[in-house]
């Protein structure tokens, strides 16, 4: 089960590395997702998987029975969704904001903040 | 009925049985007072009279605590706290050891002064869009990462600084802020999003999240390979957040873009988070892999120190100058990481402090300097010394400062981390650190010169300090930040003895897990009596 989970996370990593290689924010806003959903499904395939047996202590032990799913990760993996769509609602409009701004996607054009040909600083008075 | 029929359970067995010393309470005040007072001033939000005064008492209090929090843990040693009283490692525990301590210390004080300066800064227009409830979360956050003790923690302390400062960030949103941010936002989101994916691979090999017992369990494990590749994925993600050479693109973009208070505030602490990570994850838990990783270290080090003075000569914004400047700094740092030395670590543990009151200091005064000049443009800009004859002296003492000159604080961590790189035969390394303070003292020299020396510009008129807004407020500010240089440039010694003591807490990481599984045995002796 972990191996097929591994091939998967590979993909996702594979997906989003190759989106964020893109020049335009809209593919490298989705290259983020994918990777955070990617990070989401490796803490998940780390704390093993297995489905037998629930996480739920007998009634009278004070320890899960043997071979219980680890609920830890399920715990990460929550908190993790969560921060990571926070971001990703912030970025959003981030981008449709500087979209609507700046009248371009494309990283090459956006140099507002460093623009190019600057003059060099000056040598004497 | 159901009770009496399970065998008696010994609380002990998973609790911290004794309250907490009223002390240790310290270690997690700043996090309270600084969510609290973020809250009131979200509510007050459109009180933009009273909202400032709401602000500032928030900043004082958690100076206030991370002042107490820095002499506890100076006179008592390091400060462990458990959640939710789950012995370690199940409950997330705060530890406050000398180093987290001190830079605690150094946030509170960076925080309270921009917070002060961002008085006269900040419009009404941003108070009502929140600047104050942002400020007041990122540095709780920046605080927390300081004194966590918990890997997941540091992931979730990350993301709250990292929404803080990208509220700060876009405050106005003009088209360079949106710009700036934009890459900023996606860069540390992709940083962090690196370190998650290392905090899961720690997970699944260590099967534990607390630092102390990942430091544990990673000191007796056979197995380099697995190890070395989470020790390096660290890296990468931290060298990211640190803006290290080749991952610092991201800074240069966008720190010049905001309000000069919140430039101040993420030259001083932003970075240094990343460099606090790096410090604790390759030290404290993995040592032996910092070994292996010392040359890339060494080489990202000399490379960011040199390249970011380069790149600050290049510049005509003064803004942008010392954005490059942040990472000739930061190169700085990580030479002592190299290192490895006590000589070094210490070294590095002195520049870090130095670098955030000194870096702060220096985006306040061009903030300053850019509303009496009325331009950030050293083509342009001039004749302040006639205006703001004391403007100079405190320019002229952060441009020594940041060039590692006497009589001030960069001077001491500069020796140090030379001397280090000397004893082991970096002698490349001792020369990039010269190197760069040369470079930067020209960089930041000719900012003095053009600003302050040259006569005014013929288009341009430059304004006495009683005209601009902002100085009222920004130059006790800047008095201030540039007496703590002077006395640790004056008189290191208290000051070389703490980063001594950091550095000896860092080389010895036996010392930080026994403070963590401390309150074992005295459960233990509660269970006995």
């Amino acid at each position: 089960m972990e191996t097929a989970v591994a091939v998967l996370t590979g993909l996702y990593f594979a997906v989003s590395i190759y989106l964020m290689l893109s020049r335009h924010i809209i593919r490298i806003l989705l290259g983020t997702v994918t990777l955070s959903t990617g990070a989401n499904l490796t803490i998940f395939a780390m704390g093993r998987i297995t489905r037998e047996v629930p996480p739920i202590i007998p009634s009278g032990l004070y320890l899960p029975a043997e071979g219980a799913a680890n609920a830890l990760p399920q715990a990460l993996v929550l908190t993790a969704i969560v921060i990571a769509f926070s971001l990703f609602a912030f970025l959003l409009v981030l981008v449709m904001r500087s979209y609507q701004e700046l009248g371009t996607d494309d990283t090459y054009a956006m140099r507002d903040a460093e623009p190019e040909g600057e003059p060099l600083p000056p040598l004497g008075y | 009925m159901a009770a009496a029929e399970r065998p008696a359970i010994d609380p002990a067995d998973a609790f911290v049985m004794e309250a907490p010393a009223l002390a240790d309470w310290l270690i997690v005040m700043p996090l309270v007072i600084g969510f609290i007072f973020a809250a009131l001033c979200l509510m007050t939000r459109k009180d933009t009279r009273r909202q400032p005064a709401i602000a500032i008492t928030g900043l004082v209090l958690i100076l206030l605590c991370v002042v107490g929090l820095f002499v506890h843990v100076l006179v008592n040693g390091t400060v462990v706290m458990a959640m939710g009283r789950w012995l370690p490692p199940f409950g997330i525990a705060f530890v406050a050891d000398m180093l987290g301590a001190t830079l605690a210390l150094i946030s509170g004080i960076v925080g309270l002064a921009t917070g002060i300066y961002a008085l006269r800064e900040a419009d009404n227009t941003e108070r009502r869009y929140g600047f104050y409830p942002f400020l007041l979360m990122m540095l709780s956050g920046v605080i927390c990462a300081f004194l966590t003790g918990d890997i997941f923690n540091l992931y979730v302390w990350f993301e709250v600084l990292l929404l803080g400062s990208f509220g700060l960030l876009i405050l106005g949103s003009r088209r360079d802020q949106l710009d700036g941010a934009t890459k900023y936002a996606f860069l540390n989101l992709v940083a962090t999003t690196l370190f998650l994916i290392a905090v899961a691979y720690v997970y699944g090999l260590f099967g534990t999240l607390n630092m102390a017992d990942i430091a544990r369990k990673a000191a007796v494990m056979d197995e380099v390979g697995p190890r070395l590749t989470i020790a390096a994925l660290f890296f990468f993600a931290f060298a990211m957040k640190a803006a290290a050479f080749p991952l610092n693109f991201w800074l240069p973009a966008s720190y010049h873009t905001p309000r000069l208070a919140v430039g101040a505030i993420f030259a001083g602490l932003l970075t240094k988070v990343g460099v606090y990570a790096l410090l604790r994850i390759l030290l404290t838990i993995f040592p032996a892999d910092r070994d292996d990783l010392a040359v890339a270290i060494a080489v990202v080090a000399a490379a960011s120190m040199l390249l970011g003075a380069i790149g600050a000569l290049a510049q005509t914004d003064m803004r942008r100058v010392l954005g490059y400047l942040v990472i000739s700094g930061i190169g700085i740092m990580l030479a002592g990481l190299a290192l490895g030395s006590a000589t070094g670590l210490s070294g590095t543990a002195f520049y870090t402090a130095h670098s955030m009151v000194v870096m702060t200091a220096l985006y306040l005064l061009v903030g300053i300097v850019g509303a009496a000049a009325g331009t950030f443009d050293l083509h342009r800009a001039g004749g302040l010394y006639a205006t703001a004859p004391w403007l100079a002296v405190v320019a002229l003492v952060l441009a020594f400062s940041v060039s590692g000159l006497p009589p001030f604080s960069g001077l001491w961590p500069k020796i140090f981390l030379v001397k280090a790189s000397i004893d082991v035969g970096a002698w490349w390394l001792a020369a990039a650190i010269l190197v760069s303070g040369f470079l930067t003292t020209i960089a930041i020299v000719r900012l003095f010169a053009f600003a302050f020396w040259r006569p005014a510009h013929p288009d341009m008129r430059s304004l006495s300090l009683a005209e601009v807004p902002v100085a009222r407020l920004g130059l006790p500010v800047l008095a201030g930040l540039c007496g703590l240089t002077v006395i640790a440039g004056l008189y290191p010694e208290p000051f070389i003895q703490v980063s001594d003591r950091i550095a000896f807490e860092l080389m010895n990481p036996a010392g930080y897990i026994d403070a963590v599984y401390a309150p074992m045995p005295a459960a233990a002796e509660g269970a006995v009596q």
